[in-house]
């Protein structure tokens, strides 16, 4: 079972179906005993990081994702989910997130509009089972006006140009990120959560 | 690069697709559903739904179809038609709806986007704007299915709506919807070049070429509802034109 994290994070239903569609079974909770339990974790994100790592503090979320990360239980972050991972983020006067991953979170440039909305190209940074069968263009859905500004670059495997590097996909370890929304990225998007789910079970 | 987006336009009314001219004589033309899971696999980068009448005892029937949608469908949709409230807004986004518009409710009262994008993020909220130009010369705003003018001058409408927080913007062109004479592409590059958000271009596409000059304008997606619905320019065959002429386009793996 998979472990939805549950803190009022906008649209989980379309990630639940595309999960449905791998025949995977996923819940939407907040409850230590089941996320403990499951199998890998994803934590879904919209809205400001400010917001979210709060309500994550409110339900001491927080304090059981960091305890199933250093346990090594898969977790995957997805849009602003991924962002929390890092150690902080510039948005809203600034925010301390989970840390799992070093690096930091700023706003896009505004040489070119924000939000990033639409559909933008994968190129990949580093060979990965994660990037199989994607084709030659892989179009992903991304929405989001802040970005990772200063990854690790070994934990990298895929970026979009967007007024400037924009990090896609960052992998260390049990700890994934997608900057996108693969429930809404089409078959592209529905086979990087295959790959994903493959390279974790 | 992003991708130019191509949208097809669904309005919906009791629970059925149907296609008006200048926003008048509807007809009935499928099971939104089926037309989604089409325009899905067609290669369509994101769908709008508009829930034409929004009655209070109809607004269930299609919260059911903007569920099934999400169920069918692995790409963006936004919602729109008689959104007034937080509540509803919740209510859409919570059937699976990814972006919710909002356009009389906002005029009437501006906060409604600030309010909503604070609390959904901008992304998720999109100003649309019924505009026409008037006897001055200059674009209005009108509302309430576009039968009334507000006075209201487009452009700085559009402009209010990015600083109030909303996170794109659809510009419907009454005088050219459903004429297929082409996009209102003056108004729309005005507002396109006067924001630093997305902006949709709508009303008016009738053949390929014109959807190649609204984005060679530098607008960021055009949506279309008839010519889609009944075939008339199958969307394979438009993303292959435009990539043609140079423009960038999500193409199927």
């Amino acid at each position: 079972m998979i472990a939805i994290i549950d803190y009022g994070a906008g649209n989980i239903k379309s990630l639940q179906f595309a999960l449905d569609k791998l025949g995977k079974t996923s819940k939407l909770t907040m409850d230590p005993q089941e996320i403990h339990q499951a199998d890998s974790i994803i934590l879904p994100g919209v809205g400001a990081f400010k917001d979210a790592m709060e309500a994550l503090q409110r339900y001491q979320l927080d304090t059981i994702l960091k305890k199933e990360a250093a346990n090594g239980k898969p977790i995957l972050g997805i849009c602003l989910g991924m962002q929390l991972f890092y150690e902080f983020s510039e948005e809203n006067g600034g925010c301390t997130g989970l840390g799992f991953l070093s690096g930091s979170v700023k706003r896009i440039s505004d040489k070119v509009k924000v939000p990033h909305m639409g559909w933008n190209i994968l190129q990949a940074d580093q060979p990965g089972a994660l990037l199989n069968n994607l084709g030659d263009k892989p179009y992903v859905y991304f929405v989001h006006s802040y970005a990772v500004d200063d990854p690790d670059e070994n934990t990298l495997a895929a970026s979009a140009d967007y007024g400037g590097r924009v990090p896609a996909i960052v992998q260390d370890k049990n700890i994934t990120g997608m900057q996108f929304h693969p429930e809404k990225s089409g078959d592209v998007g529905i086979a990087l959560l295959k790959n994903y789910e493959e390279s974790i079970s | 690069m992003l991708a130019k987006r191509i949208i097809p336009c669904l309005d919906v009314d009791k629970g059925r697709v149907v296609k008006g001219k200048k926003f008048q004589d509807i007809k009935d033309v499928a099971n939104p559903v089926e037309l989604a899971a089409r325009y899905n696999r067609e290669g369509a980068d994101e769908l709008v739904f508009y829930d034409i009448t929004a009655s209070n005892e109809e607004r269930n029937i299609f919260l059911d179809v903007v569920e099934q949608v999400a169920r069918e469908i692995a790409i963006p949709f936004m919602v729109g038609g008689g959104i007034r409230t937080i509540e509803d807004i919740h209510s859409v986004l919570h059937a699976g709806a990814d972006k919710v518009s909002v356009n009389s409710a906002a005029v009437q009262r501006p906060e409604l986007i600030k309010e909503s994008s604070d609390k959904f993020g901008s992304q998720c909220i999109v100003l649309s704007i019924d505009a026409k130009k008037t006897a001055d010369g200059d674009y209005h705003v009108f509302i309430n299915g576009g039968r009334k003018d507000t006075g209201m001058d487009a452009i700085e409408w559009a402009k209010q709506g990015e600083a109030l927080g909303a996170g794109e913007l659809v510009i419907n062109a009454m005088d050219s919807d459903g004429e297929k004479n082409g996009y209102q592409i003056a108004l729309t590059k005005k507002i396109a070049d006067a924001v630093n958000i997305p902006v949709i271009a709508s009303g008016g596409a009738g053949k390929y070429e014109h959807f190649s000059e609204v984005f060679a304008e530098g607008i960021d997606a055009a949506l279309a509802a008839s010519v889609f619905h009944y075939e008339e320019i199958p969307i394979p065959e438009l993303k292959e034109y435009l990539s043609s002429q140079g423009i960038p386009m999500r193409r199927r793996a």
